[in-house]
């Protein structure tokens, strides 16, 4: 909220001296963080005063209007200007800058020769003043006389404050309550403004609009004051235009000012009905009679029985404390008025203003609590001045609902010291709480009652009132020690699992990327995701249309990473992401709302979390080029569907996992190069090479090759046992086989393996190659045996050789090489 | 002393051995060197015969013999391991002066990667964390409105919960949101552990704010909790003091500011002293009695404090970063330079 500091020392006695500095800090001392100050009409410099036009007289010849003006400025002799306004006539009292003034921006005014004449000063603009964007045309005073110090009359010199005000704050949404903050954060004195205002002497009666509470849920008590025969001629005084505009709102029209009027400086929303327009009474209900209702920005707008409104005996008038309707709105011709204040419930303003997506100055402050006292204070207030400047006569009042009962707080002194850390003596948090308005009872030692003031309903539980001591005290009085936990922490095996892998892969030269995890649905098409990969969750609000969906893999981000990274000019590419995927893919609880009044119980607790899906988390690369590269040292080397399928395996190895290679031909992958690895028979990860339509139609290299791992998939293992080293000499062995062209290398490794016996070592696929002649593969292996006991003999070894080779042949067709 | 036949004299043996010692002192190059060798210490030099006409001597003078003619032959033997071991040296000199390289040319040959500097960040407060004894804790991103919200004292159409532009879950009454905090995994260990409690929850958070230079949708918090019989403001204070030093530098001062949040009271808004100006940190309070109520949690008994901080601000803070969009967009140049958070 904007104030102006002329506003707010009205109540607040702040010393002439205090600077805006030490204003700022005490603001943000006591929670209110000042989101800027603008010194308004610093840079004016005088004379600026008042002149009444006596003559116009238009320059012909010009391309836009051109008037040499006529001005009594209290000279004894007339002064003329040139000036480009026509928003003004003879009689009017306008705004003139003197020679030698000097306006924002560093504008000097001098007398000067233009259009012929001699322009002996300026007619000025809010905008040329600086004091408001105004630039429609030049200021039309409605009062001063010729040569009054026009700096005085518009009040143009002022601070204006921009505070930012927590949502458990409504009352500070006004002059009122900031004027209160301030005084108690500075030391000085503090006059409530709703003291001034005497509101008995409009008795309650039978005349003017009658008003009732229909929907006992809609408010706790509204008050209305109807007056007749309003000038709606009449003109907002320049004072109160000045305050309306300094708290960033804008001048409208006398009745509408007034009621913005009082609501920054009470806090309490009006709204002004024309009360020719009011069929009957006034209701507060819910909108279970109409459809459809057009608020006063000429905005149809579908309404419910969900709807709080304000009602005449046939139809809504306004959407209760959020906009008024266009039907009952105040115009020109308005004379008779009904000034509705109320203490709506916040839920039901905040409700209207989100279903209606209109946040208005009024719901603002209706949705954070409002002074239910205020209802009959700011309607009288708002009569005053409608009777005073609007030269309206009153009618009568009508009142429904009563002001809620204020429970008071039992408060333990001894609390407040205990939750900040810091001795603070019963009678300094007495005081404390005084100044916020509270009556203190210490009627025993350790049982304070506590009753807040009305305007605070934000103040519930001890602790609420410990923060009000600790922002009067200070934030800063408070120590500084440091509390470490009972028992030791360490990492779990997922995370440290996490930090591993990430580690592992940038030292392999890959980097870390984290993706927004959205994508659309253009993009699961292209990749051929189906299944539990095309079962995503939809945002009902995406960031944009272009990405409604949550990513169920980590690869459209990887590959948008890697296609950015390639157009700013990076040749190779490997980069990595760590990070959770999302699958409708298990039928989820239905979710209850459930009370927090005590902790639910473990059944609900558990109902709760069951409504919430398994996010799997993942590592996956995308690699684009080469990862050995070339130099001097010689060529680099593309990396390929194998590297992909080795880096992947390597992850899971790393885990104490082993890793079985298994052919797949998942999309995206190129259906002949892709990896799938199982640990216990369950796929963990896929790697190889993508499919070339893929990278065709993302504008990716030919080759670009990925992997993703499900790290929390793989298996916790235990400790390791220690292997058996043996020092004895290993013997080896090769043996050649063709084995048919769909026969996987790994199957025969396997069967080799099986069939070689106890004192294999280890074995190593060392040549493969596909013979022209049959099409048969051929493949090489080295066999390294070795024995715990003794040194191992040819015969021997050979012996296993052979045996290896029989169960490849029996398994595998294998055949030996000739 | 006699001699017979084709044996040598003492004289010739001196000579003999003499003339050895001048030739192998001659040799220039390993190659001459086996040259004299052959000539002075192999088969058919004169020292060899010399030894091989032993035999036939008389066995009186064989011993004498024997042993003028070893004398010579070990003074032969070391002149010639001394001029080997001094001209190998030489060979090899030669040699590895011919091998040497341009090491300045030394490059990688795969490229360098890199922690995203997020991780680096995470890792390090956690192991801060991790010292004073708290645990890690993590939770799901997409989360269940109730956690995100409603246990957290922030009840459907209060006014906080429009301070966080939440992204929701078709259809709605899935009630799942992405969590706009990472308070949700702070709900769920009050609720499934019984105090002392001390978790760090770092993770990823969403709101719905446009990409900028200073905000992004999906961004990362951290978030502290601890719930102990006698926890207070203090500690809260001393902690966040900790935390301040060890990531900015031991100089760096905090300060605590009144603000509203719905589930700690007192709340704050922490914010430090860097580089001569102050900087907003974070959020954080005393844990609002409500919060544990709702956690099953007594409080009467525990008291407790949270605090949470934007990863992404204290990353541009403290490196420098001028623009978010060099944190979100994946440009390996920028990994690269962050390392792997060695020190």
């Amino acid at each position: 909220m904007k104030v102006p500091l002329s506003w707010l020392s009205e109540y607040a006695s702040i010393n002439k001296k205090t600077s805006v500095k030490e204003i700022e800090d005490a603001f943000v001392n006591v929670g209110f963080e000042v989101e800027g100050i603008e010194e308004q009409g610093a840079d004016i410099k005088g004379p600026l005063v008042v002149g009444k036009v006596l003559s116009i007289e238009a320059v012909e010849g010009q391309k836009k209007p051109i008037r040499y003006v006529g001005l009594d400025c209290g000279e004894k002799k007339t002064r003329f200007v040139i000036c480009g306004a026509t928003n003004f006539n003879e009689g009017d009292l306008v705004v003139v800058a003197l020679p030698g003034a000097l306006l924002p921006g560093d504008f000097a005014i001098a007398a000067r020769q233009t259009y012929g004449h001699t322009s002996d000063g300026m007619i000025c603009s809010a905008k040329e003043l600086g004091i408001s964007e105004d630039h429609a045309g030049i200021i039309v005073l409605s009062e001063g006389k010729p040569g009054d110090d026009a700096l005085t009359l518009l009040e143009a010199r002022d601070t204006i404050f921009d505070i930012a005000i927590n949502p458990d704050r409504g009352y500070a949404l006004s002059i009122r309550g900031l004027a209160r903050e301030i005084a108690s954060s500075l030391g000085v004195a503090y006059k409530d403004p709703s003291d001034d205002v005497n509101a008995k002497k409009f008795a309650i009666n039978k005349d003017g609009v009658q008003v009732s509470i229909d929907d006992p849920t809609g408010a706790n008590v509204i008050y209305i004051r109807t007056l007749s025969g309003f000038d709606s001629s009449a003109q907002s005084p320049m004072w109160m235009r000045r305050r309306i505009e300094k708290c960033g709102m804008r001048s409208i029209s006398l009745a509408v000012d007034i009621t913005n009027y009082v609501m920054l400086e009470l806090g309490q929303p009006l709204h002004a009905f024309d009360s020719a327009k009011i069929e009957g009474s006034l209701h507060i209900r819910r909108a279970n009679k109409e459809k459809t209702f057009t608020t006063l920005d000429n905005v149809v707008r579908n309404v419910s029985d969900i709807d709080l409104v304000v009602a005449d005996n046939k139809k809504a008038l306004a959407l209760a404390g959020t906009m008024g309707g266009l039907d009952s709105e105040v115009t020109e011709q308005t004379t008779g008025l009904a000034i509705e204040a109320a203490r709506f419930e916040p839920l039901a303003v905040a409700k209207n203003s989100r279903r209606h997506k209109l946040s208005t100055e009024a719901s603002r402050r209706l949705e954070r609590a409002v002074d239910p006292v205020l209802s009959e204070i700011a309607s009288a207030r708002a009569a005053d001045l409608l009777i005073e400047l609007g030269r309206a006569e009153y009618v009568g009042s009508s009142t429904d609902g009563s002001i809620p009962k204020i429970s008071s707080i039992t408060l333990d002194p001894s609390f407040v010291s205990q939750l900040l850390g810091i001795e603070i003596s019963p009678e300094t948090i007495a005081s404390k709480l005084e100044v916020v308005g509270c009556a203190v009872d210490k009627k025993a030692d350790k049982k304070w009652s506590i009753t807040p003031p009305s305007w605070r309903a934000d103040l519930l539980t001890p602790a609420d009132l410990t923060e009000e001591v600790a922002r009067l005290v200070g934030y800063d009085q408070i120590p500084s020690t440091l509390p470490t936990g009972k028992s030791g922490a360490t990492l779990n095996p997922l995370q440290l699992r996490r930090r591993s892998v990430g580690l592992l892969l940038a030292d392999k030269g890959y980097s870390e990327v984290y993706n927004y995890p959205f994508v659309n649905q253009e993009m699961v098409d292209l990749l051929g995701f189906t299944g539990p990969r095309a079962a995503s969750f939809k945002l009902a609000n995406p960031m944009s249309d272009q990405a409604p969906l949550l990513r169920t893999h980590l690869l459209p981000g990887l590959l948008e990473a890697a296609k950015r990274n390639l157009s700013r000019g990076a040749k190779d590419v490997a980069i990595f992401e760590i990070g959770s995927v999302f699958r409708d893919v298990t039928k989820l609880s239905t979710p209850k709302i459930l009370a927090t009044s005590k902790r639910p119980s473990q059944s609900e607790i558990e109902s709760v979390f069951a409504t919430v899906p398994a996010q799997p988390l993942f590592v996956g690369a995308v690699v684009a080029g080469q990862l050995d590269r070339a130099g001097w040292w010689g060529k680099g080397r593309k990396f390929d569907w194998s590297d992909a399928t080795t880096q992947a395996l390597e992850i899971i190895e790393a885990t104490g996992n082993t890793g079985k290679v298994v052919q797949s031909d998942l999309a995206p992958w190129h259906p002949g190069r892709c990896a799938e690895i199982q640990v216990n028979g369950k796929a963990v990860a896929h790697a190889g090479e993508l499919h070339p339509r893929v990278l065709e139609a993302l504008g990716l290299p030919a080759r670009t090759c990925a992997f993703a791992v499900i790290l929390s998939e793989l298996p916790i293992q235990g400790n390791i046992s220690a292997p058996q080293v043996i020092t004895m000499p290993a013997a080896t062995q090769d043996v050649s086989l063709f084995v048919g062209v769909d026969i996987a290398a790994s199957d025969v490794q396997s069967a080799l393996v099986a069939g070689a016996g106890d004192l294999l070592e280890s074995i190593a696929l060392f040549d493969r190659f596909v013979s022209p002649a049959d099409g048969k593969v051929s493949l090489a292996f080295t066999l390294t045996f070795r024995a715990q006991d003794r040194t191992l003999t040819a015969e021997e070894v050979s012996t296993y050789r052979e045996a290896a080779v029989a169960e490849a042949a029996k398994s595998c067709g294998a055949q030996v090489r000739a | 002393m006699t001699s017979t036949g084709d044996s040598l004299s003492a004289d010739q043996i001196a000579r003999a051995k003499i003339a050895a010692v001048d030739a192998i002192g001659k040799a220039s190059s390993l190659d001459a060197l086996k040259e004299v060798k052959i000539e002075h210490i192999g088969d058919r030099s004169e020292l060899a015969k010399a030894n091989q006409a032993l035999g036939k001597m008389e066995p009186q003078d064989r011993a004498e013999f024997g042993k003028v003619i070893g004398q010579a032959k070990t003074i032969v033997a070391e002149a010639f391991d001394e001029r080997q071991r001094v001209l190998e040296k030489e060979r090899d000199a030669k040699v590895l002066i011919e091998e040497r390289v341009d090491v300045s040319i030394a490059a990688r040959r795969t490229p360098k990667g890199g922690l995203h500097p997020l991780t680096v960040l995470t890792n390090e407060i956690c192991d801060l964390f991790l010292g004073l004894g708290y645990r890690v804790a993590e939770g799901p991103e997409l989360e269940a409105e109730w956690l995100n919200f409603d246990v957290l004292n922030i009840p459907a159409d209060h006014p906080a919960r429009t301070m966080q532009d939440t992204f929701f879950i078709e259809p709605l009454d899935s009630h799942l949101v992405l969590r706009t905090h990472t308070s949700p995994v702070q709900a769920r260990t009050m609720l499934t552990q019984d105090p002392p409690i001390y978790v760090i929850c770092p993770g990823r958070t969403y709101r719905a704010d446009e990409l900028d230079a200073t905000h992004t949708p999906v961004f990362s918090q951290v978030e502290g909790l601890v719930i102990d019989k006698g926890i207070t403001m203090a500690d809260l204070k001393g902690t966040l003091d900790y935390f301040a030093r060890a990531v900015f530098g031991p100089d760096v001062k905090t300060r605590l500011r009144p603000s509203f949040f719905p589930f700690t009271e007192p709340s704050a808004e922490v914010d430090f002293y860097f580089n001569g100006r102050w900087i907003e940190w974070g959020g954080c309070g005393m844990v609002n009695p409500k919060v544990l109520v709702a956690c099953g949690i007594d409080p009467d008994e525990y008291s407790g404090f949270a605090f949470g901080m934007g990863l992404e601000r204290t990353l541009m803070v403290r490196h420098g970063i001028t623009d978010m969009h060099d944190i979100v967009e994946g440009d390996i140049r920028f990994t690269q330079a962050f390392g792997t958070g060695v020190k």
